[in-house]
């Protein structure tokens, strides 16, 4: 299967999301620049962390009108697997390939350090080779992932499962002091109802090499190589092309 | 036209004046002086350091660039180098912290990549007033936040560095940036404007009003007028500098270009003259083809502006609308606005008419070096002897007050707010001896480190500046690093007093010593003097950034104890000393006495050992003793162990309990090892002529120490972490 990683301007993540999947997965990857209209033939597209068009206003919010944006979000609706990772995530929320909003953090600093999350759902696409419950060691490097959306919307992916990881302590217990950043309900992934996009606030790019600390990030990519390389055990809903409204 | 007044706004003196009229043949115009004014400035000309900075060693085996370029290079094998520097920016971040700060990381940023290469990390050396005062705390969070705002958006990781507090940075901060960038030793740029009709681009930001006169007013003190001088910081724009930074990158990889230069200090005007005089060439440059950002500038304003993320590019004229395509996809202009000619003149004319024509060799070359009176600085206040000090009762106690000294406490309240790991090759985290970076597609390592210890070298300069040096190089040793190039950032106050010019030789001696004994070269670095606010000089603050090689990553260690049972091994010597440490000074009230003497010969025997036994895998952490001696860095092996594993320690009474425990010693390291491997290693001491005593051993949730068999300390890890943790938080803790 072959990656794409898009290239905004003010990406800073697209090499680190390239080195982790070309040459720790080993897995074709190519870069693609916001202002082309063609995703190369992509199997899988990862919106990369960084400050997109240097974020000074709302976060992802000019970068939804890259002229490849359009073919990301047709290929989302055509069921395409795309994975927003951190600045990735808020240009997803913007798309509206996503449900919510990003605020600045609870205590209004930037925080780059480790974090623990845990896994609610294993059978999406990009959580298959985990375990329900299994709990993640990954940085988070961000000043807008407190993730906020209205009480209703927030009822509609909590009952439909599409909260996928939660901040928790080591021991995965979801607890105030662990939500480091003050998301809604412990909020740190989530994906669309249809379960082919992903969208979280950790960087599973830096915990994917044992010389870096932690390896617990690669599960996210082994799981998207599970579901594009041997889709037999596809996701009920991976293949529904609904789209909320 | 030009009278005292003017010249005096622009601090340049009668003598000055007349020399640059001898120069240039001419009375300058109002223009050509501001021009001079900056190039001339201490912040550019280096006039009064000049003579004393001569006496650093330069050379080595790695050394590709030495001092005089935008940084230094070092090669480090496998067809690599890495490009790095240290710059202060201290007088804008006391006027704006935020803004002055991000700018800061923004110019380090730019002599980075100017070169060709991709910056991999900064560090950055902080000094502050006391955090219980709410004005620096204001500073200093307007500091770290300019710092995260702005190296976090770039994506360049900031890896390291050092903070510490002491009153006389209360109207005198320091922000001290380092960075370092990875190049292709083939790929490497020169500010060199080159080969006449050779075009000359302007890329980056418009130039604006902003930051004009920056670099004259970083070379004079400051008065109760402080805030008045707002307008001339110049305010940052990350975003524009990352697509600034990948253009750039884009046009040297291509091989488009001939030379380059960022605006920094002096702006255009230092971009211009400067790539001229590099070249051997005259410049033309039609300053109504320049962007800018207002409306109604004139040639003085645009030529002085220290407008941030501009950059000069020459280029060959077939080749200029391959270089504009490149900056077009990163969606910047980068119109042409002059020409390299044969003449060493810089004719720059503006609305159709000449508004300057100096010999660039007088601007860039012959600003004047002065050999500045120099009277020795004053001896430090004496300690009292060690028995007219009272021997605190408890020491624990003593312990914890230390710990939670700002100096001394943990800083990654400060830590995480800085994106250190962007990059992917970020090893060791911020709180380690020393940073450390994989290189990608290698086995090697690179280690960095900054140090200086302002106490020290306000009590001492020289010995506190070889002390920098061999701390620094101790930093680098405890992970397993080799020590290769140093840069360093000299802070002083007032040059025209000469006490402070006598603080600044001792302090440039020092240095020189121990950089010879370690045999390692100062690649470049930057002097800040004028560091006065109403009257009043900082400590002389000379901070040390040094680069060194680990061969095989997989043997680097950490600060950490391990596992329990572990053999501590105390490398070097203990001696009653006591002055100028922060035992003395947090507990007693004292900033006096002598600072630890320093035999810098022993010293490197010790940090060869050191890198010997990491090599033969004999060591399972290692620990530089510093601020707090010996209870300190237990206590810190104890924090960075994973399961905050304590430790047994027995020492003999030699020493006063106090001294013992909080002396600073120099050239100590505190090692653990497998009780099986404590022989061998002692052995392996003593054919060095190191000193090593094995000390006690890891384990227990307490660290523990006797003194001739009776226990003077016992603190739980887990009370003694607190202290340590909570402190800096507790400062910044929104009251409510």
């Amino acid at each position: 299967m072959k990656f794409g990683v898009v290239q905004f301007p003010g990406s800073n993540c697209d090499f680190d999301a390239y080195h982790a999947l070309r040459n720790v997965l080993k897995r074709p990857t190519v870069m693609l620049w916001h202002k082309d209209h063609d995703l190369q033939g992509a199997d899988c597209v990862v919106l990369p962390g960084g400050f997109a068009y240097g974020d000074y206003l709302r976060v992802g919010a000019i970068a939804r009108f890259s002229p490849l944006m359009q073919q990301v979000k047709a290929f989302a609706r055509d069921g395409g697997r795309v994975l927003g990772i951190c600045n990735g995530f808020q240009v997803l929320l913007e798309l509206g390939l996503l449900p919510g909003a990003m605020l600045r953090n609870k205590d209004l600093k930037f925080l780059c350090q480790h974090v623990h999350i845990r896994v609610e759902d294993a059978r999406t696409d990009f959580t298959r080779a985990a375990k329900k419950g299994q709990v993640l060691r990954i940085p988070i490097a961000h000043f807008d992932g407190n993730y906020y959306a209205p009480a209703r919307t927030l009822k509609d992916i909590e009952r439909s499962g599409q909260v996928v990881f939660r901040y928790c302590d080591p021991d995965g217990k979801v607890t105030p002091e662990a939500n480091v950043n003050g998301s809604l309900a412990g909020i740190a992934g989530i994906r669309n109802e249809a379960g082919n996009v992903l969208g979280l606030m950790p960087h599973p790019e830096r915990a994917s090499e044992a010389l870096l600390g932690s390896e617990d990030g690669r599960v996210i990519f082994e799981s998207l190589l599970l579901s594009l390389e041997r889709p037999k055990r596809s996701h009920p809903k991976a293949a529904s092309t609904k789209v909320r409204s | 036209m030009i009278d005292k007044t003017i010249l005096d706004r622009h601090n340049l003196t009668e003598d000055e004046y007349r020399l640059i009229v001898e120069l240039i043949g001419k009375e300058p115009n109002l223009t050509e002086l501001g021009i001079f004014s900056v190039m001339w400035s201490e912040h550019c000309g280096y006039k009064s350091s000049r003579v004393h900075l001569k006496k650093l060693p330069t050379e080595g085996r790695h050394v590709v660039q030495g001092p005089g370029e935008n940084a230094g290079i070092l090669d480090i094998g496998d067809g690599q180098v890495v490009v790095f520097k240290i710059e202060s920016h201290n007088h804008p971040s006391y006027i704006e912290p935020y803004q002055g700060a991000a700018t800061g990381v923004g110019g380090i940023l730019r002599d980075i990549f100017t070169m060709g290469a991709r910056p991999v990390a900064v560090l950055d050396s902080l000094r502050f007033g006391p955090p219980d005062d709410p004005k620096n705390r204001s500073v200093m969070e307007g500091v770290v936040s300019g710092i995260s705002g702005y190296g976090n958006s770039i994506g360049v990781p900031t890896v390291g560095g050092e903070i510490a507090f002491d009153p006389c940075y209360s109207l005198n901060p320091l922000v001290n940036v380092f960075c370092l960038g990875l190049a292709g030793k083939d790929k490497i740029f020169y500010a060199k404007a080159e080969g006449a009709g050779n075009k000359v681009l302007y890329v980056g930001a418009k130039t604006g009003r902003d930051g004009i006169h920056g670099a004259t007013m970083a070379s004079a003190a400051f008065g109760e007028d402080t805030e008045h001088k707002r307008p001339n910081v110049q305010v940052g724009d990350p975003f524009k500098e990352k697509l600034l930074l990948e253009a750039c990158l884009e046009v040297m990889d291509a091989g488009l270009i001939v030379g380059i230069q960022d605006m920094g200090a002096a702006g255009l005007t230092c971009s211009t003259t400067e790539m001229a005089a590099k070249g051997g060439m005259g410049i033309v440059v039609d300053l109504d083809m320049v962007p800018q950002r207002e409306e109604g500038m004139t040639p003085y304003e645009i030529l002085l502006s220290e407008s941030q993320e501009r950059m000069l590019l020459v280029a060959t004229p077939d080749r200029v609308a391959a270089v504009q395509a490149v900056f077009a996809k990163w969606d910047l202009d980068a119109p042409v606005i002059g020409e390299v000619v044969e003449g060493g003149r810089a004719r720059i004319s503006f609305k159709g008419e000449i508004v300057v024509d100096i010999p660039v060799d007088a601007v860039v070359n012959l600003c004047p070096a002065y050999e500045r009176p120099i009277a020795p600085p004053a001896p430090p206040p004496p300690a009292p002897p060690l028995a007219a000090l009272p021997l605190p009762a408890d020491l624990g106690e003593v312990l914890l007050k230390v710990l939670a000294s700002p100096t001394v406490a943990d800083k990654e309240w400060v830590f995480r707010q800085y994106d250190h790991m962007v990059q992917l090759n970020t090893v060791f985290l911020p709180g380690a001896d020393a940073a450390l970076l994989r290189i990608k597609g290698s086995k090697k390592g690179l280690a960095m480190t900054l140090d200086g210890n302002s106490l020290y070298t306000r009590l001492d300069p020289r010995t506190g500046a070889r002390i920098a040096v061999a701390e620094a190089c101790r930093n680098l040793a405890c992970v397993g690093a080799r020590p290769i190039g140093v840069t360093n950032c000299l802070n002083f106050g007032d040059p025209e007093k000469p006490e402070v010019m006598g603080q600044f030789e001792q302090a440039v001696n020092g240095i020189a010593e121990a950089c010879r004994t370690f045999g390692i070269p100062v690649t470049g670095g930057n002097v800040s003097f004028y560091n006065d606010t109403e009257g009043l000089s900082i400590h002389p603050t000379p901070v040390l950034g040094i680069v060194g090689i680990v061969d095989d990553i997989r043997k680097a260690v950490r600060p950490g104890f391990r596992g329990a049972g572990d053999a501590v091994v105390l490398i070097g010597e203990s001696f009653e000393e006591l002055g100028g440490s922060e035992y003395l000074r947090v507990i007693h009230g004292l900033e006096a006495g002598a600072p630890p003497a320093i035999d810098l010969e022993q010293e490197k025997r010790n940090q060869d050992l050191l890198l010997e036994a990491i090599d033969a895998k004999l060591l399972r952490s290692a620990h530089d003793l510093s601020e707090g001696g010996l209870a300190v860095a237990l206590a810190e092996c104890a924090f960075h162990s994973q399961e905050k594993r304590g430790c047994e320690i027995d020492l003999e009474a030699l020493l006063r309990a106090d001294a013992l425990l909080f002396g600073e010693s120099q050239s100590r390291i505190l090692v653990t090892c497998r009780k099986a491997d404590a022989a061998g290693l002692l052995k392996m001491a003593a054919g060095r002529g190191v000193p090593a005593t094995v000390i006690g051993r890891t384990g227990g949730a307490a660290i523990a120490v006797k003194r001739g068999g009776r226990e003077i300390l016992r603190v739980p890890v887990e009370k003694a972490f607190r202290a340590w943790k909570d402190s800096l938080p507790g400062f910044f803790q929104v009251r409510t």
